[in-house]
């Protein structure tokens, strides 16, 4: 009886399990050992000869490469916190101010840009800031300014692209723990003499800090891998790492200094992450869940 | 005696709907004020606009004089226990204690001083560094009034903060917080959809119902002289009768009831002859087999349909003879009437000044099925 039963639950944990293998082995893992082996492997168009750090090396020798990378890793820091500021307050009136009906309306609100393509969307925004866009159109025809502005490709409709394509991964989450925050836990502070300001910082965000930490890591990992938004609405000066490395991808096809490329950002980015979650006093096993 | 608390004509509407209708009551410092009222009557709103969180459609709130009219709920001299307590779960025992004086300003060792010091009085000594999360039942509702009470409020609000204890808790807690209250001497007004609650803490219990106070009075007159069938009805258990009023040749006043029992009443209140009205005796009033020559006794031949049986407050159910209608009669447990049974044949009587009469209204503190 006992083995039977043993049998049984070995059998289902097999059932569920072998899809998530293959699916971490073929997709992720299998490939990134190759992308690793890659990185530390010579080649020139004799072929590969022997193992080298130099794609390493020229990450941190060549100031372009380092410097995009810390640019990138600067703005995705500074988009986080922007998409944060805006998503506090909308999770705010969508879970504690708005009525029942209104929330799911609200939702849907929030939700419908993201059915579309992020290129899509990017192009929208295109339509609207370019130098024969619709607003300049209108601004023309109304004679508020005399001359189209040229409003695209620069580092600040960027970073407000990037905000607009990923404050679906910090709303969601947000709005999802700050659900669970009673209102009379609110109502409480208030009740014993907090200011506003106050209740946000002692009440709400300590409350949200779970949804708050993994939204943000959603957020960084998404706009520091992010290659469309940048590349189509930053100007040419506005260098995003991914870019570089596609170029040694393509352009340049040098596979394995984009593979070291690669690496660099998982533990670049890997980095942050943890370091953020220590400053905070996060666990990643809470933030995940 | 200074007035902390003064309610004047206050109302609160919510579109059509009136939950609140013109209530005004005065609360003496030091007492302890209840609001008894069924789920639905407006004695949260009433609260919550005390507390500042409803602007009152109508009429005034004054703490200690003041008029509270576009006071903030941070800037008011009151403090409200929560339902649910509502202890922040992401500080420790001391933080919560300390909220409210840190949102004044206070700082440093002071601080904690005064929370060792509360902590001591509401009997939690050194529990300071303990998680809400371990805290038993009891110990947070103790660390939820010293939260408040660390701010030395005018009057506390206590919002029904035993509803959710289990009922050995609950009995205790209710002489703890009367205890407490009498030692700190704060004002304390309490709402509670729980007669005993009321009864057993308050000085003066205000019985509330479909936005209006019924009666405010102490609970024994409360208990022995009902000014409303409703309230005759919710504080305590009553049999009704209904009939109609009217009177002999000696001047007498009887009721007549639907089902032709013919009961002596004392003074029938407002009530004119002829009128119908309701009539209510206290189950403990009711007397089983009384012993002959008491002629102030209304009698009645009742069947005992079923010993209800629940230790001191143990009953009978009858049926008085020819009728259909329930009585409850008290069964004292004295050994004297271990002889009943179901089935059997009693007289009960009452003394005809111990019965209440209304006229009659058709309230009902609950539906029947």
């Amino acid at each position: 009886m006992m083995n039977s039963k043993k049998h049984k639950i070995r059998w289902g944990f097999i059932m569920f399990f072998t899809p998530v293998a293959l699916w971490l082995g073929l997709l992720i893992v299998i490939p990134h050992l190759d992308l690793l082996r890659m990185s530390f492997v010579r080649a020139d168009y004799l072929g590969e000869s022997g193992i080298t750090l130099n794609h390493y090396k020229s990450f941190f020798t060549e100031p372009i490469y380092w410097l995009t990378f810390v640019r990138t890793a600067m703005y995705s820091i500074v988009v986080t916190f922007i998409v944060l500021l805006v998503s506090l307050p909308v999770s705010f009136y969508v879970t504690k101010v708005a009525n029942l009906k209104m929330q799911g309306f609200l939702m849907v609100l929030l939700l419908l840009p993201f059915w579309v393509s992020e290129l899509i969307r990017v192009y929208g925004w295109m339509i609207l800031l370019r130098e024969s866009g619709v607003i300049n159109k209108f601004m023309l025809a109304l004679g508020i300014w005399d001359k189209p502005i040229e409003m695209l490709y620069n580092d600040t409709v960027m970073i407000m692209g990037l905000v607009y394509t990923t404050i679906l991964f910090m709303a969601v989450p947000i709005i999802g723990v700050m659900e669970s925050l009673d209102d009379s836990y609110i109502e409480a502070a208030y009740d014993l003499g907090a200011r506003k300001i106050t209740i946000w910082q002692k009440i709400i965000i300590p409350h949200c800090m779970p949804g708050i930490m993994s939204g943000s890591i959603i957020v960084f990992m998404l706009v520091l891998g992010s290659y469309l938004t940048p590349n189509l609405m930053g100007g040419k000066n506005s260098l995003w790492f991914t870019q570089q490395i596609y170029n040694q991808f393509i352009l340049y096809f040098n596979w394995n200094q984009g593979s070291a490329f690669g690496f660099m950002l998982l533990i670049m980015s890997s980095i942050i992450i943890w370091f953020a979650l220590k400053i905070t006093g996060q666990q990643l096993s809470k933030v995940v869940k | 005696m200074q007035i902390d608390l003064s309610v004047k004509e206050v109302e609160k509407r919510f579109g059509n709907f009136t939950a609140v209708d013109k209530v005004s009551f005065d609360v003496e410092d030091g007492k302890f004020f209840s609001i008894l009222g069924p789920s639905g009557c407006g004695k949260t709103t009433l609260l919550r606009m005390i507390a500042g969180f409803y602007e009152p459609s109508g009429g005034r709130i004054e703490i200690r004089g003041q008029d509270m009219a576009n006071v903030e709920p941070n800037k008011r001299p009151v403090n409200l226990v929560f339902q649910h307590l509502a202890l922040f779960p992401m500080m420790d025992v001391k933080e919560n204690i300390a909220f409210g004086l840190k949102r004044r300003g206070e700082k440093g060792p002071e601080v904690y001083k005064k929370v060792d010091n509360l902590l001591e009085r509401v009997g939690l000594p050194d529990q300071g560094n303990k998680k809400i999360s371990q805290l038993s039942g009891g110990q947070k509702q103790r660390v939820a009034i010293a939260r408040c009470l660390i701010l030395e409020p005018a009057v506390l609000l206590l919002d029904e903060p035993l509803g959710a204890l289990d009922l050995k808790l609950r009995e205790h807690m209710k002489v703890e917080l009367k205890k407490l209250q009498v030692e700190v001497g704060t004002t304390f007004v309490y709402i509670t959809h729980d007669q005993s609650e009321a009864l057993v803490m308050s000085d003066k219990v205000a019985v509330m119902n479909q936005g209006r106070f019924e009666q405010v009075d102490t609970p024994q007159n409360l208990y022995g002289k009902p000014a409303s069938s409703f309230v005759a009805q919710f504080v305590g258990d009553n049999n009704q009768f209904i009939g109609k009023l009217s009177k002999n040749e000696k001047g007498q006043f009887f009721v007549v009831t639907d089902d032709n029992n013919k009961y002596f009443i004392d003074s029938p209140c407002e009530v004119g002859e002829d009128e119908r009205v309701e009539m209510y005796i206290r189950p403990e009033a009711m007397i089983i087999n009384p012993s002959q020559g008491k002629d102030t006794l209304n009698r009645v031949k009742a069947g005992v349909k079923a010993i209800l049986f629940d230790g001191g407050n143990s009953r009978l159910l009858v049926n008085p003879a020819g009728s259909a209608r329930e009585m409850i009669v008290s069964l004292p447990q004295n050994r004297q009437f271990d002889h009943i049974k179901a089935g059997d044949s009693v007289e009960i009587g009452w003394d005809s000044a111990s019965a209440a009469c209304f006229r009659e209204s058709g309230v009902k503190t609950y539906d029947e099925l």
